[in-house]
């Protein structure tokens, strides 16, 4: 753990004076912890979405999340898919909508639609 | 997503630099820009479509992130605009209730004020403090199109100056706190060292939305509900309750 990026992410997670609550340095903090990591950021958004492209959120692989990529009505679901991003490396492209098939579980309520795109913080740029 | 561009969008928010980060959809491919679009981080294994930086320059000139075709590829580019800054200036007691306030709607707080009585981190737990003169420590932090600049110490001494930088900056917001006699007599004293009506009028004072504030905290609110107001524009950021 001496690469220069690692050392930068341990003093950037350290500083006190930037927001807290930003999923990126939750992100880094947790990986400078030694945990594996994944981001979900909204790409594209359709009609009343809840938050604007570029929202964004970040899950460990315990189960640790900051930020939101709605107003609650798919994180359950974007987790879900980020551990398995983790799990096997591969990002993934999300759609969510109430013309869904998964609606009735995870659909947004407002009646917008939502890309969500989940990928690894890793060496590899998570491909 | 690399460490090293983590790292990178991480340190650009620290320096209140601007970063587009362009995400080729959906195998994830990335490249880290400048606001120029000019690569900063290239990915070793994709080329960069030749319309990227040019798009990557506009996303970043609006500070407004999107989806674009590129070519036959999908990329999603991502904004990074710096944070919205506060610049208080007086370490005094509605600064303690403004500075978490702030913090939580996502402002950057910065406290400044010479008197190191007052500006301690024991009264401002987690707040950046700056304990030079007003004026040094506004020049050499730099006023840009997302500050808020707010005087609360009552010192001519200490606000006018600071003022004075803050309405010769592209600042989105600037705050002076005062009674409405209290501003008469600035306006009065900054007339006179030259500053013309239409930057006078860019001073709002008495500070805040007018919601009937007592005691630090509420002012605080106050001056936080008009800083978001102005800053999303909205109807109230040009009727504040004052008038009349």
């Amino acid at each position: 753990m001496t690469d220069p990026a690692t050392t930068d992410l341990r003093q950037a997670a350290a500083s006190q004076d930037a927001p807290l609550d930003d999923p990126l340095l939750h992100a880094a903090r947790w990986h400078a912890q030694g945990e594996a990591v994944a981001l979900a950021t909204v790409t594209a958004t359709w009609g009343s979405a809840p938050r604007p492209a570029g929202s964004r959120m970040a899950i460990s692989a315990g189960g640790r999340i900051a930020g939101s990529v709605s107003s609650g009505c798919v994180e359950g679901d974007v987790v879900e898919a980020a551990i398995e991003t983790i799990r096997d490396g591969q990002p993934r492209l999300l759609s969510y909508g109430v013309s869904d098939d998964s609606a009735w579980s995870v659909g947004l309520t407002c009646g917008g639609t939502i890309s969500v795109f989940v990928e690894q913080l890793g060496g590899d740029g998570g491909r | 997503m690399t460490p090293d561009i983590l790292a990178r969008l991480i340190e650009a928010k620290e320096r209140r630099q601007l970063a587009v980060l362009a995400t080729r959809l959906p195998d994830g491919a990335q490249v880290l820009l400048r606001q120029d679009g000019e690569a900063l981080v290239p990915d070793a294994t994709a080329a960069v479509p030749n319309g990227l930086p040019a798009t990557a320059a506009s996303a970043a000139a609006d500070e407004r992130s999107r989806q674009v075709v590129l070519g036959a590829e999908s990329w999603f580019l991502h904004v990074h605009a710096p944070p919205p800054r506060l610049l208080v200036i007086g370490a005094v007691h509605v600064a303690q209730a403004l500075a978490p306030l702030a913090r939580a709607v996502g402002l950057s707080v910065t406290v400044i004020d010479p008197r190191r009585g007052f500006a301690t981190s024991e009264r401002f737990p987690g707040t950046e403090l700056v304990t030079l003169w007003p004026d040094e420590a506004l020049r050499s932090l730099g006023i840009d199109r997302h500050s808020a600049v707010v005087t609360l110490t009552h010192d001519p001494k200490l606000d006018d100056p600071a003022l004075a930088l803050a309405l010769d900056s592209p600042a989105f917001y600037v705050g002076a706190l005062g009674s409405r006699k209290t501003q008469g007599t600035r306006r009065e004293r900054m007339r006179a060292t030259g500053l013309g009506e239409a930057a006078l009028d860019r001073v709002r004072g008495p500070v805040g939305l007018a919601i009937g504030a007592v005691g630090a905290p509420e002012i605080a609110l106050s001056i936080l509900a008009e800083i978001v107001a102005v800053r999303r524009n909205a109807a109230l950021a040009a009727r504040r309750g004052w008038e009349e």
